[in-house]
């Protein structure tokens, strides 16, 4: 039976189709551009800050790209990407069935986010955004850039992402193959099915904020303007209480490659199939419990900050449940070192560093002096680029036989995955410090004092750029002419590896047969 | 210890009363999690060493010899142990930083109450003796002071590094902000939340003084400056010319009777049509709604800007909102002016004017149909700029917050 | 055992019906009945966010907003209240005739619904109207000089917004039941697959289900 790839051709054939694999891989193009876009910004931004003044960017300008890279890359790549790109494409496979339950669905998905994007990027164009990412009111509702729209395609965006989670629950609800029960899934699908629940019940809270934020500014309605009798604080309740969750959106799908990667690298079951997947739900659960956590100086009562304190260290232990399940899982295994591991690695130690910022700054005393600092960018980047980042790549690379059918140049493989894990550890690093000494975030000058510091962080920026820029040419180039992958090349007992490589338009020549577990190592594949 | 941390995390000094507490809990926390972060790292890269697979790469892996493992029952009681453990780290960790919080959120009973105003992209200062700054905040050491805070457009937060301290000044409603400054010595102030294209320059320096330079400072007296535009003629002496110093209760009162405050509240505890401001301050009122409530700054502000919210019990619901009417520097005036009436006996008329406020010039209640030139408060404002002093600040007592 | 069964003739002629992800057409009605509660939630919460805003601010000014309830269109909103009320039952009943197999009935309970729904619409168009004539409108533009304050002001913004979105919900649901109501009438949903109109009907309940919580926040609760 021919491919996925090679059943039909044409460009009508990709655009129009309704194959979640070929979706997948629209999504996988866009989400890249995503990335590129959101990098040049970040890029933009760190050899502005090479100098303490003006280099070649306004005050005006910088705040400008800032807002971009931020919008881009929390809205426009982190939040879907591993969803809508490795979710689409194996959720299906891992499950046994065809495709997901709603195909078209699926299709619309695609197309109601890249018109988001299209009107996100287009009011960046023309009119810009200067509100930073948050969109805080009253400065986002009077700001005089074009924020209506960049709000409105952010809330497009945000339809995009209800509609996958729709169809991801129904898909792990009503197409398991038969004999597939809830303990026999992969704890990817787990942890796919735990962010779709976040994105169905998060993303409409987010959408209404933000529709609230674009119909104020475009209107004047005031809702939020003290002038007016609303309350700026208010919009930050709401926003929050999306955008917490919405933190786990990014960093859930990370932890259930992470799951899949160690499994199969370490040859061995998971340490514990079910505190993964239980801590998965309690991440799901407790995350919509602890937004306050970021506004432990917006006045809010002394007995809510110690409350939502208290919330954010469960986060903290069912991540630590997850960290030293991973660990232990490599214990008694046969581990091979891989590309993806090398990712692994990195992200072990990154999130581990991060998390545990995270219980420092719910620690409200000292919530106080970091909040708002270069801590804070240093912490979530360690969360949101140590962790999701790192594991896209390490999912990119694990999945690339199966998704292409072809095999990657180990070598550079091996020197982009060092740049990027180095780099990144240079790039922020520095930023920890400059938040100890007191550098306030949105920052376009400061004192000279922190110089030093910044130059550290841009000459890690270059490096984790080079490495970024290195994995996109030697994957480009293996999806055309690298050699023939086999069906099953790290030897994973996973289903999806079960399919033939790369798979057929409906996944499976002949019907998915279950006869034993996703992690049964003692068994033949 | 100390010192050598404090170097290497690159904190600022330690210049407040609390920070030297807070960095010693920021110690503890930065060390754990370089320590979790280390200890992860290197087992993860044990195993890989200890466990690494004996062939090399390839996909010909045949069925796993060994059995599949199982969990025993010792290893469940070390998980539960290993995780109890760590979340009773945490929850020590939440103790104290929140203990901590609530030390750094109430301010100490006696402290210097000082206003701020924060607007794109400045900080503005208000003093109880009168004197106003832009962009420098001058204090007295060892004295805790307390900032009130509110904006004149977006959020802005007011952050001091080397207090370890910051609270976000938000407009419509007033936050606070303590703070006991060691030793004298200048310390910068930053906005910490984004409020637009000058945000990174909007910074400014706290000055510490010794007690004596203060008194020395307040006898230099600076002229006031309240800033924002206030309708009509605003209560607000110009920093260029030489000129008396106002108390900040003064300006307050001619602010009142201007806006028309005092056609409804008396000053000297008559009843009226609305509560009498005097002693009205941190006393206990019942509201309408059954619930009661101190007076202070937060309830003042708000009833102003609100005042159908916390009704008074047994007033009538006929005061307009003056938000919008009264500017952020206008508002804390007024306060101020009440905070002087707080001796005041409360249901006896014909008490004697509080001593904040200059025997000199007694309360009229202006009414609609009084001349204007009865009217204090314009008496006040015509004659204030042109050099006459009218409450000279050496025999003002002011309210009793000034050194 | 297999997932799909593949082989028996009468089994392809299943499969053929259904779509090609699913075993057979009981399976995905089950698919489609999921989903759409999942999606129904998903619409709820966008509404719970409103509400939180609206008790919010109620908290804030319960006086301005009990004042300006006084002045709400009391005979239009529960003229309104009825007609949806009464949709829901038409709705319900075009899915219990289709069940039966009763197509024509189901097209009459169908072209009812429509009806009340447009109705509705117009209805909330004069009110609308009224309320622009007194110069109750959101936000800057608020003109009302029978209720200054900024409760009153708050109370009018939230009342357009939150009708509003209702409003953007009920023409939706209204374009979504015409097009099922074609549907019926080429026989594309019959007793033997309705599960699209069942999704439908529960969307257009949901859309009712939130007026009735609408109606005391914006014409009952002095």
């Amino acid at each position: 039976m021919t491919s996925y790839l090679d059943d039909n051709r044409g460009i009508m054939s990709w655009l129009a189709t309704r194959d979640h694999k070929r979706i997948a891989i629209m999504f996988l193009i866009a989400t890249a551009g995503a990335l590129l876009l959101g990098g040049v910004f970040a890029l933009v931004l760190r050899i502005e800050l090479l100098v303490p003044g003006k280099l070649f960017l306004s005050a005006m300008d910088y705040n400008r790209m800032f807002t971009h890279h931020g919008v881009v890359m929390v809205f426009l790549f982190m939040v879907p990407v591993i969803p809508t790109v490795f979710g689409n494409f194996f959720l299906p496979i891992m499950l046994g069935a065809p495709d997901l339950a709603f195909p078209r669905l699926n299709l619309a998905s695609f197309y109601v986010y890249v018109t988001g994007a299209i009107i996100v990027i287009a009011a960046m164009w023309f009119g810009g955004l200067d509100t930073g990412w948050t969109f805080y009111a009253p400065y986002s509702t009077t700001s005089p850039t074009a924020v209506a729209t960049g709000t409105f395609g952010v809330f497009v965006v945000g339809v995009s992402s209800i509609l996958t989670g729709v169809n991801f629950i129904a898909t792990v609800h009503t197409m398991r193959a038969r004999d597939m029960g809830w303990t026999k899934l992969p704890l990817f699908v787990w942890s796919i099915y735990a962010t779709a629940i976040i994105q169905v019940i998060a993303t409409p809270v987010l959408g209404l904020s933000l529709l609230l934020v674009a119909v104020d500014h475009a209107w004047a309605l005031g809702i939020f303007d003290p002038a007016m009798g609303g309350d700026p604080v208010l919009f930050q309740h709401l926003f929050w209480f999306y955008s917490h969750p919405a933190v786990y959106i990014m960093i859930l799908p990370a932890m259930g490659v992470v799951s899949e990667v160690v499994c199969t690298f370490s040859h061995n079951p998971p340490a514990s199939y079910r505190a993964i997947a239980i801590s998965s739900l309690g991440i799901a659960f407790v995350g919509f419990l602890t937004w306050g956590h970021h506004m432990f100086v917006a006045g809010m009562s002394t007995f809510d900050v110690g409350a939502f304190g208290f919330l954010s260290m469960f986060t903290a232990i069912f991540s630590a449940i997850k960290v030293f399940t991973w660990t232990s899982t490599l214990r008694h295994g046969a581990v091979r070192v891989t590309t993806p591991m090398l990712y692994f690695f990195g992200f072990m130690f990154l999130f581990v560093f991060g998390g545990m910022t995270g219980v420092a700054l719910a620690t409200s005393s000292l919530d106080i002096h970091w909040h708002d600092t270069y801590f804070v960018v240093a912490h979530f980047h360690f969360i949101m680029v140590g962790g999701t980042l790192t594991m896209y790549l390490a999912a990119l690379h694990y999945w690339f036989p199966k998704m292409f059918g072809r095999m990657y140049p180990r070598r550079w493989s091996i020197v982009a995955a060092t740049a990027v894990v180095l780099g990144f550890i240079f790039t922020f690093t520095p930023q920890f410090l400059l938040g100890n000494a007191g550098m306030p975030r949105r920052y376009w000058s400061y004192p000279p004092e922190y110089q030093w510091l910044h130059i550290l962080s841009t000459a890690g920026a270059s490096i984790l750029a080079m490495g970024l820029a290195l994995n996109l040419a030697y994957l480009v180039w293996a999806v055309f002419r690298g050699p023939r992958a086999e069906r099953n090349p790290w030897g994973s007992r996973s289903y999806e590896w079960l399919a033939p490589t790369p798979p057929p338009p409906h996944n499976f020549d002949e019907p998915l047969v279950i006869r034993r577990g996703p992690y049964d190592y003692h068994l033949p594949e | 210890m100390n010192g050598w941390l404090h170097r290497i995390l690159m904190l600022p000094p330690q210049a407040s009363s609390l920070a030297r507490h807070l960095d010693y809990l920021h110690y503890a926390v930065i060390l754990t999690t370089m320590a979790g972060a280390a200890g992860v790292g290197t087992l993860v890269l044990y195993y890989t060493v200890r466990y690494r697979a004996g062939t090399g790469r390839g996909g010909e892996r045949g069925p796993d010899p060994r059995p599949l493992r199982t969990t025993g029952g010792k290893s469940v009681f070390v998980e539960l142990g290993a995780f109890g453990g760590l979340f009773a780290l945490f929850v020590v960790f939440w103790i104290i930083g929140f203990t901590q919080y609530v030390r750094v959120a109430e301010p100490p009973p006696d402290a210097l109450t000082i206003y701020v105003v924060a607007k794109q992209w400045m900080w503005e200062f208000a003093y109880p003796d009168g004197s106003g700054s832009n962009g420098t905040l001058y204090v007295p050491a060892g004295r805790p002071i307390q900032l009130v805070m509110t904006s004149r457009d977006v959020i802005h937060s007011f952050y001091v590094p080397a207090f370890r301290n910051k609270r976000d000044v938000i407009p419509g409603r007033s936050t606070t902000l303590w703070f006991e400054a060691d030793q004298p010595g200048r310390h910068r102030i930053e906005c910490a939340e984004y409020c637009g294209t000058g945000h990174s320059t909007m910074r400014g320096e706290v000055i510490v003084l010794s007690a004596e330079d203060y008194a020395r400072r307040l006898a230099d007296r600076q002229p006031v400056r309240i800033a924002g535009p206030a309708p009509g003629n605003p209560p607000v002496v110009g920093e260029e010319s030489p000129s008396p110093l106002l108390s900040l209760a003064a300006v307050g009162r001619s602010v009142a009777a201007d806006a028309g405050c005092l056609r409804c509240h008396t000053v000297d505890g008559t009843p009226h049509i609305g509560p009498t401001w005097a002693g009205l301050y941190s006393a206990t009122i019942p509201l309408q709604s059954g619930a009661r409530v101190v007076a202070d700054v937060e309830y003042l502000t708000k009833s102003m800007m609100d005042p159908a919210a916390d009704l008074h019990l047994g007033f009538p619901n006929v005061m307009p909102s003056y938000q919008g009417l009264l500017t952020a520097p206008q508002i804390g005036a007024i306060v101020e002016y009440i905070r002087s009436l707080r001796d005041v006996s409360r249901h006896a008329g014909g008490q004697p004017l509080p001593a904040a406020v200059s025997p000199a010039a007694p309360i009229v209640t202006p009414l609609p149909g009084d001349p204007p030139s009865a009217r204090p408060a314009d008496d006040l404002l015509r004659r204030a700029p042109t050099g006459v002093p009218l409450y000279p600040p050496p025999s003002e007592p002011s309210s009793e917050s000034s050194p | 055992m297999t997932a799909i069964e593949p082989g028996p003739a009468e089994a392809r002629e299943l499969v053929r019906a259904a779509d090609i992800q699913f075993q057979d057409l009981d399976k995905q009605a089950q698919a489609v009945r999921f989903g759409i509660w999942v999606f129904l939630a998903s619409e709820l919460l966008l509404f719970a966010g409103l509400f939180a805003l609206y008790t919010a601010y109620r908290t804030e000014y319960p006086a301005g907003f009990a004042e300006a309830i006084r002045h709400a269109e009391l005979a239009i909103g529960t003229i309104n209240t009825s007609l949806l009320i009464v949709s829901s039952f038409t709705a319900a009943s075009a899915l219990r005739a289709i069940r039966s197999g009763a197509r024509r009935a189901a097209l009459g309970w169908l072209g009812a619904t429509l009806v009340l729904g447009i109705v509705f619409l117009a209805l909330k168009g004069v009110e609308y109207s009224r309320h622009a004539a007194e110069g109750a409108l959101p936000g800057v533009y608020y003109a009302f000089r029978e209720l200054p304050g900024h409760g009153a002001q708050l109370f009018f913004t939230l009342y357009y917004f939150m009708t509003g979105l209702h409003v953007l919900h009920l023409a939706a649901a209204v374009l979504v039941l015409a097009w099922l109501t074609s549907r019926v009438s080429r026989r594309k949903t019959t007793a033997a697959y309705h599960a699209d109109l069942e999704a439908g009907v529960l969307y257009w309940h949901l859309v009712d289900c939130i007026w009735i919580f609408l109606y005391p926040l914006f014409y009952l609760l002095t």
